[in-house]
């Protein structure tokens, strides 16, 4: 049933695929050449040995995946509720809530993918990449999407005004993409925003790309960052159900 | 055969209790009808019909099976039309009905076919490729009609299903659903027209504060609620209540609003003769057979409820 509401979701996107397309490749074009030839010709020494553009660059694969899970489970999922009411047809339909949540999560996993693919394909014509293993960005920023995805679900299920999302993405999207080691180490920060930067899931999607694009190893245990993420996942999952069942069984 | 079996059906909710205690049975091929005003319990009885809220107490059967346990499997055989429409205003007319017949597992070549189908059914054709935004609200309507058809099925739920529309849009809505209930499909439907239960249902049940107030056909509840004639004066003066006093014994009832004095009567013209007989000169006076809506007001009251 599942696949029956990723189907409708799919059929939607098909209305705007051209333009989407197109911004997931400017996107990525923009932020290398500004970025990374721009203000990488300043630190000339690299990072950690490598340039600074190569260094930068997974983080931003895995902050680009947090970005469109968060933006696409925000406004489209309160919309749902509140304004198409989508979520209320398909309700009536036999399917379980359970259905309706993870098809469209599914296309949640769907749109971080394909934006990330975008961006690993330009980041690779830029020379950025040093190790096959930079094909791993891809189910890592479907993780990083689900970790984010879920409580974000959760999150737009339980406001009824968009004002609220405005306020997640000041407090929670902008800090975590500025903290999480994208741009700088982590290390470079005081004691606790480092902490809080390791409690976010971003920085172990970032960490894990990182290793697999420069084909070195992980500051943490790459297990442990899975488990982590996981746990966001599964988490976020539970706490979306129970929103989306509160307002769809009543 | 019983499609809907109720006895003692409660929905509360945190502090208040929306259906106190309901009990209705909906044979199959008949048009019942919730009648009440807002409040009443009628949509949170639709809402138990069609499985998406739990009793919170009491016996629901609706195809012979239990909607706490069975929930997606009747939903598989009921088509609902909601009070407010939720089509996807991004998509076009006939996307609306394709990838809703999907949910049921309609393969998609049999979901084109019914798509197309149904659009003819509810006069949509000519917009089957246009997107749903532009549409009026009379087009949403009947698409959100053609929808809650697409998996041809054997109860379908209409909450209001002409509220907000205009007259003509109401009167092809009224069309098309008749022509449903030819075809034998059992239709329940809520209303606040009285009009709209008159023309659409066979049986209906009138409901006010969670309960059953009164159930038989339009015409048993006009006969028995109602007299067969209504017949309403208006007299030129800043209160109508000093003349309620001369009225007495005229008709069976009488009753008194702020602009007018309604007489429920056997008959009009000797009502009407009578008043003339008590010297009352009434600005004007009109005769009409008694309408579901005395029977409506009676029973519920004339106090807004909203």
């Amino acid at each position: 049933m599942t696949r029956y509401v990723l189907e409708y979701h799919l059929v939607s996107y098909r209305r705007i695929w051209r333009s989407s397309v197109l911004s997931s490749f400017v996107l990525p074009l923009l932020t290398m050449l500004g970025f990374g030839v721009g203000v990488g010709a300043y630190v000339t020494g690299g990072v950690e040995g490598v340039p600074y553009l190569d260094w930068m660059v997974p983080g931003l694969i895995a902050s680009t995946a947090m970005q469109v899970a968060i933006g696409d489970s925000s406004w489209p999922v309160l919309g749902g509720f509140e304004w198409q009411r989508i979520y209320f047809g398909q309700a009536a339909a036999p399917l379980r809530v359970a259905d309706i949540l993870d098809g469209h999560l599914a296309f949640v996993v769907f749109r971080t993918l394909t934006s990330c693919a975008a961006f690993l394909l330009i980041a690779t014509a830029f020379g950025t990449m040093h190790s096959w293993w930079a094909l791993a960005t891809l189910p890592i920023a479907a993780l990083v999407g689900l970790a984010v995805a879920t409580p974000t679900f959760a999150y737009a299920a339980s406001v009824r005004v968009d004002s609220y999302l405005a306020v997640l993405f000041r407090l929670g999207v902008i800090p975590m993409s500025l903290f999480s080691g994208v741009f700088f180490p982590v290390e470079s920060l005081p004691g606790v925003l480092r902490w809080i930067a390791y409690a976010l899931p971003l920085w172990h999607g970032v960490d894990l790309s990182r290793a697999a694009t420069l084909g070195t190893a992980p500051d943490w245990s790459p297990v442990g960052h899975v488990l982590y993420l996981s746990l966001w996942a599964g988490a976020g999952w539970l706490l979306a159900h129970r929103a989306f069942r509160r307002r769809l069984v009543v | 055969m019983t499609l809907i079996h109720a006895r003692g059906l409660v929905k509360r909710f945190e502090g208040f209790t929306a259906v106190d205690g309901i009990d209705v049975d909906v044979q199959r091929g008949e048009a019942f009808g919730f009648l009440g005003p807002n409040g009443a319990g009628k949509s949170s009885t639709m809402r138990m019909i069609g499985c998406v809220s739990p009793p919170t107490d009491g016996v629901l059967r609706i195809l012979d099976m239990d909607p706490r346990r069975d929930g997606p499997a009747i939903r598989a055989r009921l088509g609902v039309c909601p009070q407010l429409d939720n089509l996807d205003l991004e998509l076009t007319v006939r996307e609306n009905l394709t990838t809703y017949a999907r949910f049921f597992g309609i393969p998609r070549k049999v979901a084109r076919a019914r798509a197309d189908e149904l659009l003819d059914f509810v006069q949509l054709t000519e917009r089957a490729d246009s997107k749903v935004e532009p549409l009026s609200g009379g087009m949403k309507r009947r698409l959100t009609i053609a929808r809650a058809l697409v998996n041809e099925p054997e109860i379908v739920l209409l909450d209001e299903p002409t509220t907000g529309l205009d007259p003509q849009a109401r009167h092809l809505v009224w069309e098309r659903l008749f022509r449903l209930k030819q075809q034998g499909v059992t239709l329940v439907l809520t209303t606040h027209y009285m009009d709209e239960a008159e023309q659409l249902c066979d049986r209906l049940v009138v409901m006010d504060g969670g309960r059953i107030v009164a159930e038989g056909s339009p015409r048993t509840l006009i006969e028995q609620y109602s007299t067969r004639e209504v017949v309403e004066l208006r007299f030129n003066a800043e209160s109508q209540e000093v003349f309620a006093g001369k009225l007495t014994g005229v008709g069976r009832r009488l009753e008194v609003l702020p602009d007018r004095i309604l007489l429920y009567v056997d008959d009009g013209d000797d009502a009407v003769a009578e008043v003339q007989r008590r010297a009352l000169s009434p600005a004007s006076v009109l005769v009409r057979r008694s309408s579901l809506e005395d029977v409506f007001l009676h029973l519920t009251g004339r106090t807004l409820v909203d």
